[in-house]
């Protein structure tokens, strides 16, 4: 018979070889032949998926979790610790060749799972046998590395979007191509001017065309959360990670919690799925429990938490702030734009940033019908701090390139381009990779530029657009100037941080492991 | 590179307990120079110890560390006719390997360590060892199977 196996122990410099030699002999010495993965740490060669599917049963001889254990479906399992493959491995050999009989004998018993991965498959960088720290980052590199096409995609299309807006439309385009184009039928009751861009659209009319890209940005805006969550739980859990992770991050976007919301769902679906995986279930259940048992439970229990536990406070939060907010209103001009602008960088499209931004919106609207200056400031100082953590975290990239991995360097290209366009999303692959250190210099910038706003006293009559929409702000050079204080600041403080923290060694490893993630 | 001398090799090592008989090879390792902190270094290795006795069947014991205080990977080889006891079922280890490697350390030298491993799993292997007359037949021996296979 053939076999595959896995050998892994803490330390993954003795019992991991030793195992995987205990295993060989004992294979060889009763007529089969089975190949080893030593998960140790002399690197670890992986097991071809062609070896892995030709293998009738596999056998685990771990001291630590196996790596990507999902591409075992489906196969019969014989799972020990370490030390019994070095101390007998002919009764682990023996027991694998029962389970194959087993298995042939009854196969709807046996039959754990869909078939494993044809090649290759999803990758995560997670040492198992790096310390909690190490690891945590591990996972948020993963989420991180598997958003970024999505952020580059969607940020991109949307500044093209406002760039062509402003070129077909005129100095209101940026605004107009955030309003009245849809995807979907007009909602009832008709407001007529929403325009279908599926019916009905124009190939001459360039606002359609900028519609277009920005519908389609927004599309790919839309699975940043969802992706984000879904890959942290699988770098935590493997593929069972995923349906919980994906699921738990949708949610998470559609009531409104941003990155911080999905990066909580990564880490609660990583770990229930997880949890649930490891349960010891009668034979009878096993065949059903990645297909079946593992996703219905793990995305139950990840939305229920998300909803049911997270969401109230969630609301609770929002509105109180909304209300403080509103209370504020008549006091410190400057002080007011301080606050809105620590808001806007601390989740960038969470919640806290929400409230920041309606805020200034609904504003807006009502400066539309009596003549609120101060409420065409707010929406000024908003947007500028809104500008400023990509904008910052683009020149610390290009300044400091030493300091971040080859994605992030890659990402910071693209963040000139968002920050300009006030696409704060810019900024959360820097945030979700290393948010104790992001958050604070973004938040450190945009305080400062919305104070200085105020004190400028520049104006705004556009929701969105960035420099876009130049045309519509008063004191546009003051504005830039304000815009250009905070994105240093940031940029500084992003660089301080991250010098005095984690060392060279690690930063490499990240970039190793990112660069092998994304290519 | 070496991975083992003969000033790492004790034949006979006639210690309380494993304990003891692992500082005494540290011992060794450290005025070689290939481990820097003595107490350090047998911290490392008496954490892994605590997680789980290396002593396997065969009368065999292998502390084993990656340690930040340790330079290079090395072996240091005690050979206890006595026997001591490593926590293993089957009874007292006659045969101690304790393997040091550095904590950071390339594939290249941790590969050298892993091919150790496997060879402690072959019967031969053992079997030179503990009849090896002198320190020099050890080295030759490991170097022979291990280094330059």
């Amino acid at each position: 018979m053939k076999f595959v196996g896995v050998t892994s122990c803490p330390t993954g410099i003795a019992h991991t070889y030793m195992a995987a030699e205990g295993l060989e002999q004992a294979a060889k010495a009763a007529g089969h032949t089975i190949e080893v993965e030593t998960q140790g740490s002399a690197g670890f060669d992986s097991l071809s998926p062609e070896s892995i599917a030709a293998a009738d049963a596999v056998i685990f001889a771990v001291g630590v979790p196996v790596r990507e254990r999902a591409r075992f479906t489906g196969k019969p399992l014989i799972e020990a610790d370490v030390k019994k493959a070095i101390s007998d491995g002919p009764g682990l050999i023996a027991q694998a060749v029962a389970a194959v009989e087993e298995a042939a004998a009854n196969p709807a018993a046996a039959q754990t799972g869909p078939p494993a991965p044809a090649t290759g498959g999803l990758s995560t960088k997670v040492d198992n046998q790096a310390s909690v720290g190490v690891r945590i980052r591990q996972w948020l590199m993963t989420g991180v590395s598997y958003m970024i096409p999505f952020v580059a995609a969607g940020g991109i299309l949307i500044a093209l979007g406002f760039m062509v807006a402003q070129l077909a439309g005129g100095k209101n385009g940026a605004i107009v191509v955030t309003k009245q184009y849809s995807l979907t039928g007009p909602p009832v009751p008709n407001p007529t001017h929403i325009i279908n861009i599926v019916t009905d659209f124009n190939p001459a009319d360039g606002m359609q065309w900028a519609a277009l890209l920005f519908l389609i940005g927004g599309a790919s805006f839309g699975f940043l959360v969802p992706i984000l969550s879904g890959f942290i739980a699988f770098a935590i859990a493997d593929r069972p990670g995923l349906a919980p992770g994906i699921v738990g991050g949708f949610i998470a976007f559609t009531i409104g919690t941003g990155f911080l919301g999905g990066i909580a769902t990564g880490f609660i679906g990583g770990f229930v799925a997880l949890w649930i995986s490891h349960w010891k279930v009668p034979k009878g259940v096993r065949g059903i429990m990645p297909v079946v048992v593992i996703p219905l439970l793990s995305v139950l229990i990840t939305g229920a938490i998300l909803i049911l536990v997270l969401g109230r406070p969630l609301k609770a939060l929002t509105d109180g702030l909304a209300s403080w907010l509103h209370g504020l209103s008549g006091a410190n001009l400057i002080l007011l734009g301080v606050i809105l602008g620590l808001m806007m960088a601390f989740d960038m499209g969470g919640p806290v940033n929400k409230v920041a931004y309606t805020f200034a919106t609904t504003g807006l609207a009502a400066a539309a019908t009596a003549t609120g200056s101060t409420n065409l400031k707010v929406m000024a100082a908003v947007m500028a701090a809104g500008m400023t953590p990509p904008l910052g975290l683009a020149l610390a990239t290009t300044i400091r390139s030493h300091l971040f991995s080859e994605a992030e360097r890659e990402n910071g290209k693209a963040a000139w381009l968002l920050g300009a366009s006030f696409i704060t999303e810019g900024a959360i692959p820097f945030a979700a990779a290393d948010p104790l250190r992001v958050i604070p210099s973004c938040m450190l910038g945009s305080g400062v530029t919305g104070g200085l706003v105020m004190l400028f006293g520049n104006t705004l009559r556009a929701p969105h657009g960035g420099i876009w929409v130049t045309p519509l702000i008063g004191s546009p050079l003051l504005y830039l100037l304000a815009i250009a204080i905070g994105t240093v600041i940031t940029a500084a403080a992003v660089i301080a941080l991250k010098a005095a923290g984690p060392g060279p060694a690690k930063t490499e490893l990240d970039a190793a492991g990112l660069a092998e993630v994304v290519v | 590179m070496s991975l083992i001398t003969e000033n790492l090799v004790v034949l006979n090592l006639d210690s309380a307990d494993r304990h003891a008989a692992t500082r005494v090879l540290a011992q060794a390792l450290a005025g070689e120079g290939r481990v820097t902190d003595l107490d350090g270094f047998l911290a490392d290795v008496r954490k892994r110890e605590e997680q789980m006795p290396t002593g396997l069947p065969g009368g065999i014991g292998i502390p084993h560390a990656r340690s930040a205080y340790v330079t290079e990977p090395s072996l240091a080889f005690g050979r206890a006719p006595a026997g001591i006891d490593w926590g293993a079922e089957d009874g007292p280890a006659t045969l101690i390997f304790l393997i040091a490697a550095p904590e950071g350390g390339g594939d290249d030298h941790l590969k050298i360590l892993a091919a150790l491993a496997r060879r402690l799993m072959r019967t031969e292997f053992r079997e030179a060892l503990l009849n090896a007359p002198d320190a020099t037949t050890v080295v030759d021996v490991v170097t022979r199977e291990v280094v330059n296979p």
